[in-house]
């Protein structure tokens, strides 16, 4: 049925016009979701845009007035009393913290994922359902309740610190919580399923005759993993990196509970310019600037996704 | 080769320490989910120190008032976004794979998807720049802003198992009903909607632990007064964690097992 009504031969008249039709008709199914999706979804992106190009109000919300300030402010600060410019330290540092963190933990997350789906992908295949759905309880839980759950490990006196010091490995606790650090295990353990379900879903398909070939010409377990199990599962790494670096990137619960006030990412700076900022051209612009990052990872992923499938 | 084999020697499926990663990673995701239920069974004020087994804190969370009006709203707002999600949702199926590829259909995959790929903070910085406009006009303050909102990013996580399901059913018991005089609205009521329940069924299920789950988009789209669970966990968390919310969080983690597991059980049936 991939054709359609079309089928392989040239259509009558009669045949386009019943076609054009059914279409029609299927269209008109598609409208009430799309109707949605346009009024609380796509549309409101679109007044973000308009106000990122507004002067902010006195207490909030936006005067109607042109301005280019807001963008201005993503990156530069203009000095109150001399009008001197220099580059925002205070955003650039929440910027490249942003970029900083996620990247680090789509590398963590990468290198706990990926064992673990090859594991799954590697047990019988009766048993990796089961394995699967241990996979999925944590990502379908609350990320608050996972956050929190996090946060008591690593508080001074939660369990880690405890441990540690039963152990006598310190002396006194360590402080982990409100630091990048604690963001970084917060995102790592909350996006991780993220990075094992793509991975797994590539590894599933493997086909292992390819790496015993590998084996049967002697190459090494290291060799058989860099040259052949990697560079056929690369989509599904592609597909878990992206998964990962994306929500970590617009992160705004994690960072909040985990980093205190101090340590802003991106989501929360946002987030700080419809509140006490009382800025919010300048949010919309965050907001729009956070998009487009978004957007070119993404659009990197579509890429290598369609040059992967031209080469199968 | 025969799956999971263990053979005396060498095994092409076994790389050097990749199950003790695996394990690892299972126990460093479990570890901290089991200390938070363990003490929300404390019986003590501290979430440090061990006092014995006791269901105070479930009390305590289930007598507090803001936190059961917070529920209330929860389950209404995911009982009403789920549905309305799955409805629109399965239509939108049916429209997009019943029939060849036409013009547009690619479009409109990515709209429907389109929640999944922005930024959650977005979403919700545009919806309250939208909704802010929609309140001064009309003055209505209601939980129809919040509902909407959900509805919305739901249709994705309620469309995508009703489309696998619809993707692996061939059409042609609907054609034999049609060539038995059925009308198309008595196949659709009589062999069509049948056959799609199971992803139905699924679809609904996930929209509603999404929306019950929402933390970002909630805390931006809601008026005051209208705190959800989630939203009234994080406000509590200005507090310090309490024993009090670690009930709460336990109470609707096994909620989500609970959904999951039907879920797990739904689709094992099929195949």
């Amino acid at each position: 049925m991939r054709n359609g009504v079309l089928g392989n031969r040239q259509p009558s008249g009669l045949e386009i016009e019943a076609r054009r039709q059914t279409v029609r008709n299927y269209l008109l199914l598609c409208t009430p979701a799309l109707l949605l999706l346009l009024l609380a979804a796509s549309g409101p992106l679109l007044i973000v845009v308009v106000y990122s190009f507004l002067e902010p109000g006195e207490y909030s919300g936006v005067v109607w007035r042109f301005s280019g300030e807001a963008w201005f402010n993503v990156l530069f600060s203009r000095d109150i009393f001399d009008d001197t410019v220099s580059l925002a330290d205070a955003h650039l540092t929440i910027l490249w913290r942003s970029v900083r963190l996620s990247l680090l933990t789509t590398l963590l997350a990468f290198l706990l994922g990926f064992p673990t789906a090859y594991f799954i992908a590697t047990r019988p295949a009766s048993q990796r359902p089961m394995w699967l759905f241990l996979i999925t309880i944590p990502f379908w839980t609350n990320l608050l309740i996972r956050t929190f759950a996090i946060m008591e490990v690593i508080r001074n006196e939660g369990i880690l610190n405890t441990l540690l010091q039963a152990l006598g490995l310190i002396d006194s606790p360590i402080q982990i919580l409100y630091t990048d650090t604690a963001v970084t295990i917060g995102m790592v353990y909350v996006y991780l399923p993220l990075m094992v379900l793509p991975l797994y879903a590539a590894m599933e398909r493997l086909d292992f005759r390819l790496v015993e070939a590998g084996y049967d010409l002697y190459a090494s377990r290291w060799q058989v993993l860099r040259k052949v199990i990697i560079p056929l599962v690369k989509p599904g790494i592609v597909a878990g990196t992206i998964l990962v670096f994306v929500p970590s990137l617009g992160a705004y619960v994690t960072p909040r509970v985990l980093g205190g006030g101090k340590n802003m990412m991106l989501g929360n700076l946002i987030e700080l310019q419809f509140g006490q900022g009382r800025n919010w051209p300048l949010g919309a612009a965050l907001s729009m600037t956070l998009l487009v990052i978004v957007a070119i990872a993404l659009a990197y992923y579509v890429r290598s996704a369609s040059k992967s499938d031209a080469n199968d | 080769m025969i799956d999971g084999q263990v053979r005396k020697g060498f095994s092409v499926k076994h790389l050097p320490g990749m199950t003790a990663m695996a394990l690892l990673c299972f126990l460093l995701l479990y570890a901290p989910l089991f200390t938070l239920v363990v003490y929300s069974f404390n019986a003590g004020e501290s979430i440090a120190l061990w006092e014995g087994f006791s269901l105070r804190w479930y009390g305590a969370a289930w007598e507090n008032e803001a936190v059961q009006e917070a529920t209330v709203r929860s389950l209404i707002v995911a009982s009403f976004a789920s549905a309305i999600s799955t409805v629109v949702a399965t239509m939108a199926a049916l429209g997009t794979t019943r029939t060849g590829r036409y013009r547009g259909r690619t479009t409109i995959y990515m709209m429907i998807n389109q929640p999944l790929m922005v930024p959650e903070i977005v979403t919700a910085v545009a919806l309250l720049i939208f909704f802010a406009m929609i309140k001064v006009a009309t003055g209505y303050q209601g939980l129809a802003y919040l509902i909407a909102a959900h509805s919305a990013f739901c249709v994705p996580f309620a469309y995508l198992p009703i489309r696998a399901r619809l993707e692996g059913m061939s059409l042609t018991l609907e054609q034999a009903a049609a060539d038995l005089y059925a009308s198309p609205w008595q196949t659709f009521r009589k062999v069509t909607l049948p056959l799609m329940m199971p992803g139905i069924v699924a679809g609904a299920m996930l929209a509603f632990v999404i929306s019950l789950d929402d933390v970002v988009i909630t805390e931006f789209v809601k008026s005051a007064g209208q705190d959800t669970l989630p939203t009234y966990m994080l406000g509590q968390l200005r507090r310090g964690i309490s024993p009090e919310v670690n009930a709460i969080s336990t109470a609707l983690l096994a909620v989500t097992v609970v959904i999951l597991t039907a879920f797990f059980v739904l689709n094992r049936k099929r195949h």
